[in-house]
């Protein structure tokens, strides 16, 4: 079969659910309904790296906590992240005694290893799975961009990295919203070199995932609760509007991004929150907890990512796109 | 449609749609500061030639920008350059207290990587090509002024 939409049989559910971001983040437009709000950036250790780390084994044990397991009951952890090698989550996978796949989308990465995660468990392979994804500002920023203390100013399309860590428990047995298709992205590059302008590298992508999904499984955005994409930011969902349009579907209020609803506008973010910690924290907190409630029935959650380094940006390369795409439905359904 | 096209059609209308610098507020607030900043150094300067009487001018200088690197720095480390240099941009950027900042904000930040490898290595990360232009265009420079002094 050639087809990019896979349609779960048993259809896993989530289970457990927890979220913890940064002091900044903690005061944006979520701020209720986080699990943890970090005192400060450090989290109590030495470096921003380990604080990222720090950050993914709390949210992997809060999550194993909130559905109500032992960590002995996990057979295998999916997690992602932006640094290097991603290295905070295979350095927090470290810390815990089960099987561990790393998986990297950039700022995508939580809905693909949720799709992975789904594979593994409706395919019955495995029990229970937890799935991570994570992100600090300023381990981002060090990597991307320029030192924190550098006095120069952020272009004006630029975002702000999530200082943030989400995290589920999908598992057949339970109860929780039910993943029910995931749709894999390709690799969309429309030759933007602004590293600054994220959203509009990633827009396309976004475009290209919608339009297959909608087509592969014969819904319109009317179907939807909610179309949440990542982090597109102000401009990169007004892109993608704008995309679709021309592409005869309409997207209308029921559409929304996640990094442009995090910050409160006072907070100087410029398009918006960035960075896989976005969507993994909007996603794990407050989509979650409207789906538990039965406010949202069904929602389609597709984070996009950035898939550049900073080697090829020096080299001139343009920065490519890539778009997931998970539908999860409510309990009853 | 072919590639190349899209790519110049889609970098056509995403350059009419991103969010431009406002050039009234930005250009404004870097003249001011940046002013501000060379109204301290001359103060320095001239305090300094006051204070001390036989202080040749080209000595008054030089102390004034050590002051001045100094006092960057400083606000480097305790984290208030990089608040003025948000508001100011190009006249916080382009005094030398700009190229202090961009030499102490590095050290700070990949102090985690110990000294060799992260401060001694990654200090010169920004100032580094400038210093590059500085000393090629200097010499340069005295190149031909040295082939200029042959003839005269």
């Amino acid at each position: 079969m050639k087809c990019e939409t896979i349609k779960f049989k048993k259809q896993p559910r989530i289970i457990g659910a927890y979220s913890i971001v940064g002091p900044k983040e903690g005061q944006g437009n979520f701020k209720d309904y986080f699990d943890y709000i970090m005192k400060n950036d450090f989290f109590g250790e030495k470096t921003f790296e380990k604080a990222e780390r720090k950050m993914i084994e709390n949210a992997i044990t809060g999550a194993i906590q909130k559905a109500k397991l032992k960590v002995s009951d996990i057979n295998v952890l999916v997690a992602g992240d932006l640094l290097n090698q991603i290295i905070s989550s295979s350095y927090a996978a470290r810390a815990f005694n089960f099987p561990y796949l790393g998986v990297y989308g950039a700022c995508s990465t939580m809905a693909e290893s949720m799709a992975v995660a789904s594979i593994l468990v409706d395919g019955g392979y495995f029990e229970n799975v937890v799935c991570c994804t994570a992100s600090h500002f300023s381990t981002a920023e060090r990597q991307y961009r320029f030192p924190l203390e550098l006095g120069n100013q952020r272009p004006p399309a630029s975002q702000w990295t999530v200082t943030g860590a989400g995290s589920c428990v999908l598992s057949l047995n339970g109860k929780g919203p039910r993943i029910t298709m995931a749709t894999f992205g390709k690799v969309i590059d429309w030759g933007i070199t602004d590293v600054n302008n994220m959203g509009a590298a990633m827009a396309p992508s976004a475009m290209q995932t919608l339009l297959t999904h909608f087509e592969n499984t014969k819904t319109t955005p009317d179907d939807y609760d909610l179309i949440a994409t990542g982090d597109l930011g102000k401009l990169g969902s007004e892109i993608l509007i704008d995309l679709m349009e021309d592409k005869g579907i309409k997207l209308g209020l029921n559409y929304a991004d996640c990094g442009q609803m995090y910050f409160r506008r006072d907070q100087n973010t410029l398009c918006g929150g960035s960075g896989c910690g976005c969507s993994a924290t909007v996603f794990t907190s407050y989509i979650m907890k409207k789906l538990q409630d039965g406010q949202y029935k069904r929602v389609l959650f597709m984070p996009t990512g950035a898939l550049l380094s900073t080697t090829a940006t020096q080299q001139g390369e343009s920065v490519p796109g890539v778009c997931h795409a998970i539908v999860i439905e409510s309990e009853e359904g | 449609m072919n590639e190349n096209e899209r790519v110049k059609a889609y970098n056509k209308y995403v350059n009419a749609k991103i969010p431009k610098t406002r050039p009234f507020p930005t250009l404004f607030n870097s003249f001011w500061v940046g002013g501000l900043i060379c109204l301290i150094g001359q103060g320095i300067n001239d305090l300094l030639l006051y204070l001390v009487p036989n202080l040749s001018e080209q000595a008054a200088w030089a102390y004034t920008l050590i002051i001045l690197i100094f006092i960057a720095a400083f606000l480097t480390g305790i984290g208030v350059y990089d608040k003025l240099g948000k508001f100011a941009g190009g006249g916080t950027i382009v005094p030398i207290t700009g190229f202090s900042n961009s030499i102490t904000s590095p050290s700070i930040e990949y102090k985690s990587e110990g000294i060799i490898y992260g401060i001694c290595v990654k200090m010169f990360t920004i100032a580094g090509p400038i210093i590059v232009f500085g000393v090629v265009s200097s010499a340069f420079v005295g190149l031909i002024y040295y082939i200029i002094g042959l003839f005269m």
